[in-house]
């Protein structure tokens, strides 16, 4: 069987998670740097262990979480939304409700992760659930203009409930990552201090990032097996041909209502994770820019498939690093002499007033964009470059580099 | 709610007679902007089967290629410094709805056509991630406060019997019956019977030997031009009185509850999709505040557009005038 990767004699073995000895090899290897990178042990990307760049990774895994239920709304059942971020909200309120604590202006119950978290998922998934059916009466670009509406009326509606949201602009405090039975004082893990496990010490980063991962990958699970079960293979039906699917059987209705309170599921523990991992949010979070940074991940990294979706995340989220540390390297260079380089960024770079240029150093009213600003102009452009060169996304390019890999030295 | 307001009218005598009065006038005029942006987005997409998400940051690089235009070059005002200041301000607007409409050509060009009969997500998503784009850079060519745009008319309102618009509402009002009637007569132009026949049928149409390019073309420089107009008026007193800031793209997403209330592909569902959203929100803001609606919280006025569409919605999934989707087997 060695020599015949792609030969399956059994149904079980072909629909297996990973098919493929490479998969399940590549796989392993790709957790395992996974989980000791915060460690710093792997030669070349120590820097990854540093703290600000463990936050960032354990960002792009509480947004792939969302974005895998997104995966499972927009790439298996077809149905465009923009309304992520609304069930994002829901979860993280439903979270902060939950776990967060009580004051004279805010309710909170203060109760233990293993409640807040699931509750989450299921409050979420209960409000996508009601929503639904007033949902697939419409269709296609009607959807999309639905669920844009859906987000504008629930940022209306947790800027005005104060006593669960903290209000507009204030937000208000999330539970920390700590594991509790029930009330106690010092939690069973605290995820939010460091301190030593097993004998290694970690800091509070480092334990939340592992934390986090264990909930992706659990994420990934659910999500691949969701894929390849029944109701699945129903989603995948209707988006491909919805009126053969009815034909063949296939509920229509009933599949989207799933579809969406599944999708809400892993939003509203993604909102959850979100809030417990930042900290302190605001209702204006849970905005436009949230739901269109989802559908971002989806289509960059590829609709439709899971590895895309993780891809997606992280490209996604990492990106706006990438382009602060780039113009950060630019401005240094202009500063830093003279030089062909220098020349080359000083075009680019405007460092003061009179000093045109693309992107701006200084804050204020400098002529060019600020870093923020270059970050989502980048965002934009890369969105239409990959919708426009390789509707694939990342997947997509990822799938060619293998095929040319392949059959190498022949091109055929 | 409108009969709910001619109640409290006739409780409250004169007063509330003025204040209904003057509400629905200004909610005419708001509407009158909805209805310039609502018409737009219905060309395109009629003509394309796009759906532009990015007509709010047209809208509002229209508004300030308006004030860059009538407060900093003072363009064309310093060639005709003879006409009165109405006209040369006049003068540069219709420039910045020129500029604009050339740029929605360009956009056309660049982005939608190479998308053409791609999936909806990979349409819908391009046009968003355009409207990311001209925002971000218009957000920084306007700046850190808001752009006035010098219009002549300012703060000043009518009295005429018991209601008092502002001046720039009624001038609102005159430019968008002038625009519908402009654009009912380009219907009935050489371009325009190709533009309908194109959106009819496009097959059928390029089998006539209309370019079905040109017409995608005309439709969003047309689109561009009237969203520049409407970002133009809603960045004037009552709406904004500072002038075009970074709010003003935002503003033309309640647009979308309009074209859909009115049905996706038609244009006199979009103008009265785009009066009725105008009139909710003017009433919504004027009649449910106070203590009384204080659960309401802020902003409640913005969000009415909305929920306005998602009860039409559940009545007419179409909308009032939209050409329901026929399922073949």
């Amino acid at each position: 069987m060695r020599n015949r990767p792609r030969l399956f004699v059994t149904y079980s073995s072909e629909m297996a998670l990973l098919p493929t000895w490479t998969q399940k090899t590549a796989a392993a290897i790709f957790l395992g740097i996974l989980v000791i990178i915060p460690f710093g042990v792997i030669p070349g990307l120590g820097f990854l262990a540093d703290n600000d760049w463990l936050t960032i990774l354990s960002r792009v895994a509480v947004y792939a979480i969302g974005a895998l239920g997104l995966h499972i709304l927009s790439g298996l059942a077809g149905q465009v939304s923009l309304g992520h971020a609304f069930f994002v909200g829901v979860g993280a309120y439903t979270a902060v409700i939950l776990g967060g604590e009580a004051s004279r202006t805010l309710w909170g119950l203060a109760l233990p992760i293993w409640i807040w978290l699931p509750a989450s998922g299921l409050v979420a998934a209960l409000v996508g659930a009601l929503i639904a059916p007033a949902a697939v009466r419409v269709r296609g670009i009607y959807l999309a203009i639905v669920t844009l509406g859906l987000v504008f009326i629930g940022e209306w509606i947790f800027r005005s409930a104060v006593a669960m949201t903290g209000g507009a602009q204030a937000g208000r405090e999330f539970p920390a990552f700590a594991f509790r039975f029930w009330k106690e004082e010092t939690p069973l893990i605290d995820f939010s201090a460091d301190g030593s496990w097993f004998g290694i010490e970690m800091t509070s980063e480092a334990k939340t990032y592992l934390l986090l991962l264990v909930f992706l990958v659990v994420a990934i699970i659910v999500a691949k097996n969701i894929q390849r079960t029944r109701i699945g293979r129903a989603f995948m039906s209707i988006r491909d041909r919805d009126i053969a699917a009815e034909v063949m059987g296939v509920a229509d209705t009933r599949s989207k209502v799933i579809a969406f309170a599944l999708s809400s599921a892993f939003a509203g523990m993604a909102g959850a994770l979100l809030g417990a991992f930042l900290g302190r949010l605001v209702p204006e979070g849970f905005s436009l820019l949230m739901s269109i940074q989802f559908v971002a991940i989806l289509l960059i990294g590829g609709l439709g498939t899971v590895s895309g979706t993780l891809l997606g995340a992280a490209f996604v989220i990492i990106l706006p690093r990438l382009v602060q540390d780039f113009t950060g390297l630019l401005a240094s260079t202009v500063e830093s002499g003279t030089g062909f380089f220098s020349t080359v960024s000083g075009v680019f770079v405007s460092t003061g007033l009179e000093d045109p240029g693309i992107v701006s150093t200084l804050p204020g009213t400098s002529p060019g964009l600020n870093v923020f600003q270059l970050n989502l102009v980048l965002y934009g452009l890369l969105l239409i470059g990959f919708l426009i060169f390789e509707p694939l996304g990342l997947y997509g390019i990822w799938i060619r580099i293998r095929n040319y890999w392949k059959a190498w030295p022949f091109t055929y | 709610m409108i009969v709910e307001a001619v109640m409290f009218a006739q409780a409250g005598g004169q007063d509330a007679a003025e204040k209904f009065a003057n509400a629905t006038s200004s909610g005419i005029a708001l509407g009158a902007i909805y209805a310039l942006l609502a018409l737009g987005l219905v060309l395109i997409y009629k003509a394309t089967q796009v759906l532009n998400f990015a007509h709010g940051a047209i809208a509002a690089l229209g508004a300030f290629f308006a004030a860059y235009l009538a407060t900093v070059v003072n363009f064309p005002g310093r060639y005709v410094s003879f006409l009165p200041i109405t006209l040369q301000w006049i003068l540069s607007a219709l420039v910045a709805v020129l500029i604009t409409a050339v740029i929605g050509l360009v956009l056309e060009r660049l982005a939608i056509r190479p998308m053409i009969g791609e999936p909806l997500f990979s349409v819908v998503m391009i046009t968003i991630a355009l409207d990311i784009v001209i925002r971000t850079i218009t957000d920084d060519l306007i700046g850190t406060t808001p752009r006035p745009l010098g219009d002549p008319w300012g703060a000043g309102h009518l009295a005429i019997g018991p209601i008092s618009p502002a001046k720039t509402e009624v001038a609102t009002l005159i430019v968008t019956i002038l625009t519908l009637i402009g654009i009912a007569l380009f219907f009935r132009s050489r371009y325009g019977v190709a533009m309908r026949a194109t959106a009819f049928d496009q097959e059928a149409a390029m089998a006539q030997g209309i370019s079905a390019g040109r017409v995608f073309a005309m439709a969003w420089a047309i689109g561009a031009g009237l969203a520049a107009l409407a970002g133009i008026f809603s960045s004037v007193y009552p709406r904004s009185a500072l002038g075009v800031s970074g709010t003003t793209a935002f503003f033309a997403f309640r647009a979308l509850p309009a074209i859909v209330i009115g049905g996706l592909d038609s244009i006199t569902g979009a103008v009265l999709g785009g009066f009725i959203v105008g009139l909710a929100e003017t009433f919504a803001g004027v009649y449910l505040t106070g203590a009384t609606w204080s659960f309401l919280g802020v902003g409640f006025a913005g969000v009415m557009p909305y929920i306005v569409m998602l009860v039409v919605l559940l009545i007419r999934p179409y909308g009032l005038f939209g050409t329901e989707e026929i399922r073949r087997v």
